[in-house]
């Protein structure tokens, strides 16, 4: 299947009719979302702060994801040379840097009333704050080289350095104390569905965005591989 | 079950949060939309313009 998918021109064919349907998915599982957070009861100590949870979890979970994701394909194209590996990294960068970003705000809004403080330097926090760091450096460095092959080399390693601090991000709550509370979420179902509606919500909108980004992507390189071809003849 | 869209006094953090994640994603998506159909448009225009030359 990836060797399949391999060919970009072939994996943009077989992925245009997906995006459609991944918008139009997202924009109904949205609504929805929406729709069960804001009628679900509040939270007994939180009240209607636990609102920010719908959006700030999913985000902060996606972060994880893509950056996960760019790692695995970092790995693929520095080590078996996949054609789109480097392309699919760099399509999905400015996705997780903007979940990463949401993720940030929206934790700094929901504790400021709940801690009495926007920001504290502790493990879960700072360790965010270094991933969301990670991407930024990702995205400027692959702008940065002009040589596409040395481009998506330096990236690819940059990526799985990166990979290191997804365990502290995960497990900082439970190796330092701070501010930040636990992975778990201990509540009822009635908080629990709009949480995983958002969730799937969010997993729709990085699918759809990641094929129309590489796909941008797959037509920026064909079109320097012509004039390249052009300007050879 | 009934909307409830009274924040109380925590309007502006909750209404902030949803604010800003709808202005980040909307622009997301803008953006990458608009990047697509620009780099549509180039290819289109390069390969037309070989063909041209043919």
């Amino acid at each position: 299947m990836i060797n399949f998918l391999a060919n970009p021109e072939r994996f943009s064919r077989v992925t245009r009719p997906l995006r459609p349907w991944l918008a139009g998915l997202f924009a109904v599982v949205l609504v929805w979302g929406l729709y069960l957070a804001f009628a679900s009861p509040e939270d007994y100590q939180q009240g209607d702060t636990v609102r920010i949870m719908y959006i700030h979890v999913p985000s902060a979970w996606m972060g994880l994801l893509v950056y996960g994701l760019m790692g695995v394909a970092s790995f693929f194209g520095l080590i078996f040379r996949h054609a789109l590996a480097d392309a699919a990294a760099k399509a999905m960068a400015p996705i997780g840097a903007v979940f990463t970003g949401l993720a940030l705000i929206t934790g700094a809004l929901w504790g400021w009333p709940m801690w009495g403080t926007p920001w504290q330097w502790d493990g879960r926090m700072t360790s965010e704050l270094v991933l969301f760091l990670f991407y930024i450096a990702y995205i400027a460095l692959h702008a940065s080289i002009e040589d596409e092959t040395r481009a998506a080399r330096m990236c690819a390693i940059l990526a799985l350095v990166g990979l290191v601090n997804l365990p502290i991000v995960h497990f900082s709550v439970l190796w330092w104390n701070g501010l930040h509370q636990g992975n778990r979420i201990e509540t009822t179902g009635a908080i629990l569905w709009p949480l995983f509606v958002m969730v799937a919500a969010w997993h729709l909108l990085f699918a759809w965005l990641f094929l129309v980004r590489i796909d941008a992507e797959i037509l920026e390189r064909r079109y320097r591989a012509l004039r390249a071809r052009l300007s050879y003849n | 079950m009934t909307l409830d869209l009274d924040m109380g006094k925590y309007a502006v953090f909750v209404w902030g949060g949803y604010g800003v994640t709808f202005v980040a994603l909307t622009a997301l998506v803008v953006v990458s939309l608009r990047a697509q159909a620009v780099r549509r448009r180039k290819l289109e225009a390069l390969q037309q313009a070989v063909e041209d030359k043919r």
